[in-house]
């Protein structure tokens, strides 16, 4: 194969191999398709999936999404449902599955059965695109809420502020002299709208909660119980002040013991992916600032890896430099701040997460005279960043890494690890077995604690991280404790490497070419994905070769972390809850995007 | 042992709330909270207290810091350096940013000024994306952070947007030095064209005047 240059640049997105092994099991039915992977009809997935699964062990189901193609030239419009999956390591197989638009016949078959981690994913894309998949166990909308009319990430789907297709919009110049507030322009009467014979004040809110219901009644019913004791449902949230954010758990509960919990999200929802399929390329960067809002930097990074991938920019040594240095600051940040609201949910109540935030205000000083904010950094930009390092600001850094952290951190790792108040709680809770873990597509500390070392900055080196030298922190027990403990781990590891990055720096260029404001992409698909704190976070792009995005998707860490909150929990006493869901360390702002 | 832990980890509280009680003692009691021991307390060494007892003190921000976007206006001739041509409006990404360009009364033809530059402030997110990608260092960003106030921003105009170059120029040193070296040099560039000009023009004309000479002689 891949003999005309053709030819090689259609296989893109799926190694050779793996395409040779499909065509030889599955023949003629598997195509390469437009820009990246293969294309496979939809009665054949589950098989396809299996197939990779089981005999080429692709055994990651990372990222399902969709994308809606509409008045694309030379496009049947269609929408177009697409799988990545990853082996251990080397490359991923992105499978697309080409459905109809219309309502009624958009469906396919679940890949439930096989990776529990699509549970969350398609419930997505049915709730944003109208696929529906058979035999999904319990297919609710998952962001928005039941009995919303419309799926926002149609593209003939306009929301309420609606002024046009893309930014720049055209009222704000040359004729920008009469500014109106947008709420003006469009009030909610022109561009909302209602489900037939649906008002407002009619709607039954019961009605949005029904299916959840429903499932909570009928999830993991024992019938065989011995005492018919009744159950009960309780809501925890979502303004429960442990929850990080607005979340909700329905928890249905046998005495004090869990049977069956169902997290409930959505409420930060704001359709970051519809306003980043409006904004040009480079005004994304701001918005991704936004999502894990406390590492913005690898956010940035995120997006600018799948960026670059798509644009084929190199970046300067330098910009790599930094880039390593910010990333590794960020993960200290996070992690400490992870640990210390764990403690906080223990009820240890605010000692631990003081002595991480201390640490952490000295990190974002770091970063406020790098980037000029403290945690909305905008600072990376496509081929590089878009400041130099201020004159001090590496002695500050190394007299941080250096002398004060890792002070901190062990005084922070006694006070938390070894309290018999925190091991009496969390060791033996919510364990998490790794074929689980994998199967659930849980990935960062959470998946290392269950004993899988699976780090991308080994598996799928990116920036520096095949040139420097450390450890993938692994842990064995799979419980919150052992979570709570990687995160400490991981943090020495951080240090190790910014030990290496900061003596190291070069001298250079600080990005490859200052990129326009009107930056060109061109036309092409990729997944590009860095190890964030809280795992992988993956950014799934689509372009046409225009200023904008033709699709933007986020394959959010902590969204996927929360697949299995749901068996780990399972036979858990109430107040483990709080214990396991702090451990598994979730933003909200993630989550809903 | 059961029970040792908890010691162990209410020690490493209790050592916390000495060192507070140490660097007083240290540096005299009172003298820590004075305006010039702020940089100690915060900084890496910094051992004990760690609050900034906020409008009392201030923690100095660095250059880069940014908050609202405002518009450089230079003093002698009190004109705005914004020539209108639109660029931050199209980076901004909340595309909070409405600017007029002005027209000459009499021709109609669009001039290098804004007549109106809107911002809304109650919209901006602060990203720098306007100044970043501004041509003519006429959009900065502000370092100003008090902004708090009972109703809401909305829009401002040119005339609260203003501020004149030597406020950049104090809160951006930096900044402002690096425009200053590039003009230099852009100036530099234009004298070098100018005198370039100037002795190619001198040059031809010599020539013109040797190829006529010639003539004058022979005649």
């Amino acid at each position: 194969m891949a003999e005309t240059p053709q030819e090689a640049v259609q296989l893109k997105g799926i190694p050779q191999e793996t395409f040779q092994a499909l065509q030889e099991r599955f023949s003629e039915a598997v195509q390469p398709a437009r820009y990246e992977g293969v294309v496979v009809p939809a009665e054949k997935i589950v098989e396809v999936v299996r197939f990779l699964r089981d005999e080429l062990g692709y055994i990651f189901l990372s990222n399902l999404t969709a994308t809606d193609y509409l008045d694309v030239k030379g496009v049947e419009p269609h929408i177009d449902v697409v799988y990545h999956l990853f082996r251990m390591q080397g490359g991923y197989a992105a499978l697309h599955v080409e459905i109809p638009r219309e309502l009624e016949k958009a469906h396919l078959p679940s890949v439930t059965s096989l990776f529990p981690s699509a549970m969350l994913q398609e419930r997505e894309v049915y709730d944003m695109f109208g696929v529906k998949f058979d035999g999904h166990p319990d297919l609710r909308r998952l962001l928005m809420w039941e009995g919303f009319d419309g799926y926002p990430l149609r593209k003939d789907w306009k929301e309420v502020y609606y002024e046009g297709e893309t930014k720049p919009y055209r009222s704000r110049y040359p004729k920008g002299g009469h500014p109106i507030y947008a709420e003006e322009l469009s009030p909610l009467k022109d561009n909302i709208r209602y489900p037939e014979g649906w008002s407002p004040q009619a709607w039954d809110y019961d009605e949005a909660d029904r299916l959840l219901y429903e499932r909570m009644l009928s999830a993991h019913r024992d019938p065989d119980k011995p005492l018919k004791t009744d159950e009960m449902i309780i809501n925890f949230g979502p303004h429960h002040p442990s929850t990080h954010g607005v979340f909700r758990m329905a928890v249905r509960l046998d005495g004090e013991t869990v049977r069956h919990l169902e997290p409930v999200f959505g409420y930060l929802h704001r359709n970051h992916e519809k306003i980043g399929e409006r904004n040009t390329w480079i005004q994304n960067i701001p918005f991704t600032d936004r999502l894990d809002y406390i590492n913005g930097m690898t956010n940035n990074w995120a997006y600018m890896v799948a960026l670059e991938k798509l644009l084929g920019w190199e970046v300067p040594e330098r910009a790599e430099y930094i880039r390593v240095i910010v990333g590794e600051f960020s993960r200290i940040v996070n992690h400490m701040l992870a640990a210390g609201f764990f403690s906080n949910e223990l009820g240890l109540y605010f000692t631990g997460s003081l002595y991480a935030l201390e640490e952490r205000e000295h990190i974002l000083d770091l970063f406020e005279a790098l980037s000029g904010a403290r945690m909305m950094f905008n600072y990376m930009r496509p081929g590089g960043v878009r400041y130099d390092l201020p004159e001090g600001w590496l002695e500050k850094a190394k007299a941080l890494a250096y002398e004060r952290i890792p002070r901190k951190v062990e005084q922070m790792a006694h006070f938390l690890l070894d309290n018999d108040v925190v091991k009496a709680r969390t060791m033996g809770v919510g364990v998490l077995p790794p074929d689980v873990a994998i199967a659930s597509g849980i990935t960062g500390p959470v998946l290392r604690a269950s004993g899988v070392a699976y780090d991308i900055r080994r598996a799928e080196p990116y920036s520096l991280y095949d040139q420097l030298d450390f450890d993938v922190a692994v842990r064995t027990h799979g419980d919150a404790y052992d979570r709570l403990a990687i995160r400490f781990d991981e943090i020495w590891q951080s240090l190790r490497i910014l030990r290496q990055v900061l003596e190291n720096i070069p001298e250079g260029p600080i990005v490859a070419k200052k990129p326009s404001h009107r930056l060109k992409v061109p036309a092409g698909e990729t997944y590009g994905r860095i190890e964030a704190p809280k795992g992988e976070l993956g950014f799934y792009l689509v372009s046409l070769g225009k200023f904008n995005p033709y699709r933007y998707h986020i394959r959010s860490t902590s969204l996927l972390n929360l697949t299995a909150l749901s068996d780990m929990t399972r036979g858990l006493k109430v107040a483990d809850i709080v214990t396991v869901l702090g451990s598994i360390d979730l933003t909200m702002g993630e989550v809903d995007r | 042992m059961y029970g040792f832990g908890v010691l162990k980890t209410l020690g490493i509280a209790f050592y916390h709330f000495v060192l507070t009680y140490v660097d007083d003692v240290k540096m005299g009691f009172g003298k820590r909270y004075t305006p010039e021991h702020l940089p100690e307390r915060q900084g890496v060494e910094g051992r004990g207290i760690y609050t900034v007892r906020y409008p009392k003190e201030r923690l100095p921000l660095p250059e880069r810091s940014r908050n609202h976007p405002f518009l450089v206006y230079i003093e002698e001739t009190g004109k705005l350096k914004c020539t209108a041509c639109g660029i931050c409006a199209q980076a901004c990404p909340v595309q909070c940013i409405w600017i007029e360009r002005a027209k000459d009364p009499e021709t109609g033809k669009p001039l290098s000024y804004p007549a109106a530059f809107h911002i809304d402030q109650g919209l901006c997110i602060g990203c720098g994306m306007c100044a970043e990608f501004c041509p003519f260092d006429s959009i900065k960003m502000d370092i100003e952070y008090e902004n708090a106030s009972y109703t809401r921003p909305g829009f401002v105009g040119i005339e609260e947007l203003k501020k004149p170059e030597s406020y950049h120029a104090r809160i951006h040193p930096t900044d402002y030095a690096r425009e200053m070296e590039e003009k230099r040099l852009k100036e530099e560039r234009k004298r070098k064209a100018a005198a370039a000009k100037a002795a190619k023009a001198k040059a031809a004309a010599a020539k013109k005047e040797a190829a006529k000479r010639p003539p004058d002689k022979t005649s």
